[in-house]
């Protein structure tokens, strides 16, 4: 049983980072219907944005000789500062690569994302080179051992703060005025000029708001494993993009809870066979429920979807 | 005169939809532009709201204001024109009142917006009873009467109407015409475009005939209904 819980912690953790980021290529399709293929690499700049606020927090911290704060409130100011710089990427990126081909067809489109995509990864590396860099730890890992299920306190910071910016997002979509033209866009993209909303600013909070989660996503990730590289969000963003899909496009809770499904299926998967089959037998899964429900969990076919 | 329009020309791939046409609208009147299914009445409309793109020479005037320098949403929260899509298009998976609120987004006028609401649900009472639900479990007619609440919340200045009456029943349809009239009372012109050309000319000041993309016929509604032309093509007769 203790074993059973065990996994079933580290399955949330690593449900976290694929739900965080299968929300924004969720919510982009939803409302633009396009593939940002981009956005893991969006997840690998989050990561790196929070190493450099981070490190210069600490330079300012130990030059100004300030009473230090404790590191979790550090770390709280890190992600939130990230996620903002890391938002203004995700609007660049879709007012340089994505708004100019609005009109173009959707392969093309998808074909400039994998472009952008590459452009961080190599443009990361001609500029950092290619060390690794090391995450600074801000906070110390606490072991606590409930009923033989060992919990660390980063672990339970990780899961709670996914939760928590998952709330956050869907108070936001549902009850304010920008997520209510977000879910306008993604029902009928074509009618919303007519109610006086500006398209491209929704676009571009779109891109924002699923860039924000990424860098949250990415600074969380970098918290549980400190090393950071410019591929790091290769292959964590193809397995958030499937998450996506078998949660439903354009669905923010499909996204989610298949986030967090993928992370169950990846633990539970490398318990019962030899960890270099898990991806295989992962991702056979995954084929096994698309085959089932082409349009995910939560999805809706856009047939009958009208553009004016 | 509120709105004119000189030359409007307008192609899809190369086709073209609308062959200079030259109409214009004065304050608070009602006018209807009829004619056949491919005609280029609802691309007349989706010109006015910059949905679909003009050819040079087109003129678009609306008080004083050269439509071509506004984007589309800007045409409906700046310049105050509303329109109300063929086949209504209503934000189905959002509650009534989320339809109606979306079309207040870039109002900056909280409490003229609230009297608005009122006057909106004094028009139609049957809207109010129904704002928690979600409007695409609405029935069409209900559906008709959001899409035009909607409009009427998004801007006052006119209204530009896309076949109010399609799949409504007689009845219905009626009550329609009467909550428009309504709404044009209180100061709002509308610009209507419709197949049921009877309807429309008994409900408006003056028409248009398009055939085709081009103009055949403008003239006073009484004009027109008597006009033995449009009798044979338009009126069965």
């Amino acid at each position: 049983m203790a074993f059973f819980l065990q996994n079933v912690v580290n399955a949330l953790q690593a449900g976290s980072f694929y739900a965080l980021i299968a929300l924004g290529y969720s919510m982009v399709y939803g409302v633009l219907l396009l593939f940002n293929f981009a956005h893991g690499d969006i997840f690998m700049v989050g990561a790196y944005v929070g190493f450099f606020v981070t490190t210069g927090a600490l330079l300012l911290v130990s030059t100004l000789g300030l009473v230090a704060l404790p590191g979790w409130v550090v770390l709280v100011l890190v992600i939130l500062v990230a996620m903002l710089i890391t938002a203004f990427v995700g609007v660049a990126v879709e007012r340089i690569g994505y708004r100019p081909l609005r009109q173009a067809p959707r392969a093309s489109a998808a074909i400039t994302g994998l472009m952008i995509g590459i452009i961080l990864e190599t443009g990361n590396l001609a500029l950092l080179g290619a060390t690794r860099l090391s995450f600074p730890e801000l906070i110390q890992t606490t072991t606590y051992t409930v009923g033989g299920v060992t919990l660390t306190n980063k672990r339970i910071m990780i899961v709670g703060v996914a939760l928590l910016l998952m709330f956050a997002l869907h108070q936001f979509v549902q009850r304010t005025k920008w997520g209510m033209a977000m879910r306008a866009m993604a029902y009928d993209f074509g009618v919303v000029p007519l109610m006086g909303v500006p398209l491209n600013s929704i676009a571009a909070l779109t891109f924002a708001l699923g860039s924000g989660l990424a860098a949250a996503a990415g600074i969380l990730f970098s918290v549980a494993y400190p090393v950071l590289n410019p591929y790091m969000g290769i292959t964590v963003g193809w397995k958030a993009f499937v998450a996506a899909i078998i949660g439903g496009r354009g669905s923010i809770l499909g996204a989610a809870l298949a986030g967090f499904l993928l992370g169950f299926i990846e633990i539970f998967v490398a318990v019962i066979f030899a960890s270099t089959y898990r991806d295989l037998i992962a991702f056979s899964i995954i084929l096994l429920i698309l085959i089932f429900r082409p349009h995910g969990f939560f999805g809706e076919a856009h047939t009958s979807r009208l553009r004016l | 005169m509120l709105l004119s329009v000189e030359n409007l020309c307008v192609s899809y791939d190369k086709i073209r939809a609308l062959h200079n046409f030259s109409f214009h609208i004065d304050e608070g009147e009602i006018v209807c532009i009829i004619g056949a299914n491919g005609a280029g009445k609802s691309t007349t409309l989706r010109a006015i709201s910059r949905m679909v793109p003009v050819e040079a020479g087109s003129k678009l005037e609306f008080m004083d204001h050269n439509l071509l320098d506004y984007a589309a949403d800007k045409v409906v929260s700046q310049l105050g024109i509303s329109h109300v899509p063929e086949g209504r298009r209503i934000f189905g998976n959002m509650t009534v009142m989320e339809n109606l609120k979306l079309a207040t987004f870039s109002r900056k006028d909280p409490d003229q917006i609230e009297r608005d609401l009122g006057r909106v649900f004094a028009i139609f009472p049957r809207l109010e009873e129904r704002k928690t639900q979600k409007a695409g479990t609405m029935s069409g007619g209900e559906q008709q009467m959001l899409a035009v609440g909607r409009a009427f919340m998004s801007g006052r200045r006119i209204m530009l109407l896309d076949e109010p009456s399609m799949g409504l029943a007689p009845l219905l349809m009626q009550s329609m015409f009467d909550a428009l009239k309504q709404i044009n009372e209180e100061g709002t012109a509308i610009l209507l475009v419709e197949q049921n050309a009877r309807m429309a000319l008994k409900f408006a000041q003056r028409g248009y005939v398009l055939e085709t993309g081009n103009l055949v016929l403008e003239g006073d509604s009484k004009d027109l209904l008597g006009n033995p032309e449009v009798k044979k093509a338009y009126l069965g007769g």
